[in-house]
């Protein structure tokens, strides 16, 4: 599994109310949130970001609320991972549990600016920066998470367990 | 191996003898909890389980408080929703308009937490029961989904920081002054992924409210959960108000923790967090002067009977500043009533402040007190994110409920000793 594309690149604690605003969670329609997916810390976000585009941030990424509108909104939005520093725990379950990938890499947040092309390889966990030509090693998911991504979910991985 | 109290109580859901930092367990589960917000995802999600229904009616606690009494119609379809599966899976729990509170404020009062349990809920405020000697924590709908299905939830065996409290905190300081002052000096990622095991001699001169008050920002400095030792004052409240079986762990002494920080209760100061994150804390006299246009007590963390009465002991002297809003909210209904019987609603009232139903409102930004552009709260909540409260550029400080009632008096950031009290 691989991943290709622009960087939006932002700072530390990002928190999960400007990924999206509590005025919008009286909806949970995932095409709904990702019209206010990163309003409050980036207006433009949404006009500019492409299928597949890369999300990089500094420390405690997606800290804040429980709302799983958080990591819905950025899959939805059409967002192909999200590498940060590191990341707060409610959201980096949340993110496993519905499949969008994260990835925590000290190095490649400081290494990759936005605007910047970036290719991710899931399986080797390897993040090649195309338009600085330099490259990082991710953190690769224990075996157990793994196995959620795999069964894309969760739920799935609970179903295929029950089988 | 020696433990936390954290591990231990892990440990024992998990079956197991010993668990060590680091590990990956599977854990039975004591309760379930959703709100109105986070629910109506979770219930989506279970339709995709091949294994229908709920794995205990008893077990799964859901709460429509965030945008209750409803908001608009898309708040009302989400509440319907949890209605309509709360009353197809016979849900026990269910806690809807006249009989809901704000969830962590409603369910020790109800009883369906007590020392010993393990609980999840599909809201991040839920460390809030450790307090009570619990291990609980924040999950996203897909947990709380496959929670209610199964009844388990994996979970990596969090490390531990320890504060040793000891000392008497002074008249105004509060446990929302010593959980601000804590994530003002380890920060908003301080104790990421870990507990927060809060021990000492001082914890004896905390209140079961300033306990909550504390647990339930654990989550504001990154923290899994945060956690108490079960006391006299914890058996008492227990005994009040639940009737299920409690269990109570201590950590061993010779447990591992990562850091050990010594606070001296006594000589804290009334803190609030400036924006735009709760480590940006500042006691009383290093504010500036402020001025502000609203002032919320209320929230998960500060809306409970105590905090009232510091509020209203502060109004009952002195009126609101014209030009000021204040908004009371009492957390549950029994408090709310509890507020009446006490002449504390009359007070506020009188004082002009507005009093309403519980609710999270306001908290989150939701409704019942939104800011405009660049307008300023001082808020018993617990977050001051950009926009958390209304516009983008309007600011929230957290304070304690002392701290927002003499703000209100004030018309500008103050603690109650400038009013002479």
């Amino acid at each position: 599994m691989q991943a290709k594309g622009i960087v939006f690149k932002y700072g530390d604690n990002v928190d999960t109310d400007v990924i999206i605003p509590a005025r919008y969670l009286n909806s949970s329609d995932p095409a709904e949130l990702a019209k206010h997916c990163m309003e409050d810390i980036d207006k433009d976000f949404v006009n500019r970001v492409h299928k597949g585009d890369i999300i990089v941030a500094d420390k405690n990424f997606g800290c804040g609320s429980s709302r799983e509108h958080a990591p819905i909104a950025i899959k939805a939005a059409g967002v192909s991972c999200v590498i940060a520093e590191t990341f707060a725990r409610i959201f980096y379950r949340n993110a496993i549990n519905i499949g969008l990938p994260i990835i925590e890499c000290p190095e490649a947040s400081k290494g990759i600016e936005d605007g910047d092309e970036v290719e991710i390889d899931f399986d080797s966990g390897i993040i090649y920066n195309r338009t600085k030509n330099t490259q990082f090693q991710g953190q690769a998911f224990p075996p157990f998470m793994q196995k959620i991504i795999a069964a894309e979910g969760l739920i799935n991985c609970i179903n295929q367990n029950n089988d | 191996m020696a433990m936390t109290m954290t591990q231990k109580i892990l440990a024992a859901a998990a079956g197991l003898e010993e668990v060590k930092a680091g590990q990956l367990i599977e854990a039975n589960l004591d309760l379930v909890l959703g709100n109105d917000i986070t629910s109506p995802v979770a219930i989506h999600e279970m339709e995709k389980f091949e294994k229908k229904g709920v794995f205990d009616k008893d077990k799964i606690a859901l709460v429509l408080d965030h945008f209750v009494p409803n908001k608009d119609i898309k708040s009302a379809e989400h509440c319907k929703c949890v209605r309509e599966f709360a009353c197809k899976n016979n849900v026990s729990n269910f806690f809807d308009v006249g009989e809901m509170g704000i969830e962590h404020a409603l369910l020790p009062e109800k009883g369906l937490v007590v020392a010993g349990d393990v609980v999840i809920g599909a809201d991040s405020h839920t460390c809030t029961y450790g307090a009570l000697g619990a291990f609980s924590t924040g999950v996203g709908s897909t947990d709380m989904a496959a929670g209610m299905a199964t009844g388990k939830a994996w979970f990596k065996v969090p490390s531990a920081i320890k504060f040793v409290l000891k000392g008497k905190p002074s008249k105004w300081v509060s446990g929302k002054d010593v959980i601000l002052h804590i994530i003002g000096m380890i920060g908003v990622d301080g104790a990421l992924y870990k507990s927060m095991e809060f021990t000492g001699p001082g914890v004896a001169n905390l209140s079961m409210d300033d306990r909550f008050t504390i647990a339930n920002m654990a989550i504001e400095a990154g923290g899994k959960n945060g956690i108490f030792p079960v006391d006299d004052k914890t058996i008492a409240y227990m005994k009040g108000h639940a009737t299920k079986e409690f269990k109570v762990y201590e950590a061993d002494e010779d447990a591992e923790y990562d850091e050990v920080y010594t606070i001296d209760l006594s000589q804290l100061k009334p803190t609030v967090s400036f924006p735009h994150l709760p480590e940006n804390t500042k006691t009383i006299d290093e504010c500036e002067e402020i001025s502000i246009d609203q002032v919320v007590i209320g929230s998960c963390t500060n809306g409970r009977i105590d905090d009232l009465r510091v509020a209203a002991s502060i109004l009952e002297r002195f009126p609101v500043k014209k030009g000021v809003r204040c908004i009371v909210i009492p957390a549950t209904q029994k408090i709310y009533l509890q507020a009446i019987e006490e002449g504390l609603v009359q007070t506020f009232i009188k004082a002009g402040a507005v009093v309403s139903t519980p609710t999270c409102g306001p908290c989150l930004g939701g409704y019942m007190g939104i800011l405009a552009e660049n307008e300023r709260c001082v808020s018993t909540t617990n977050r001051n994110f950009v926009g958390r409260m209304g516009h983008v550029s309007s600011e929230v400080y957290l304070a304690s409920p002392a701290v927002a009632a003499a703000s209100a008096v004030t018309g500008k950031i103050s603690g109650p000793e400038e009013l002479g009290l």
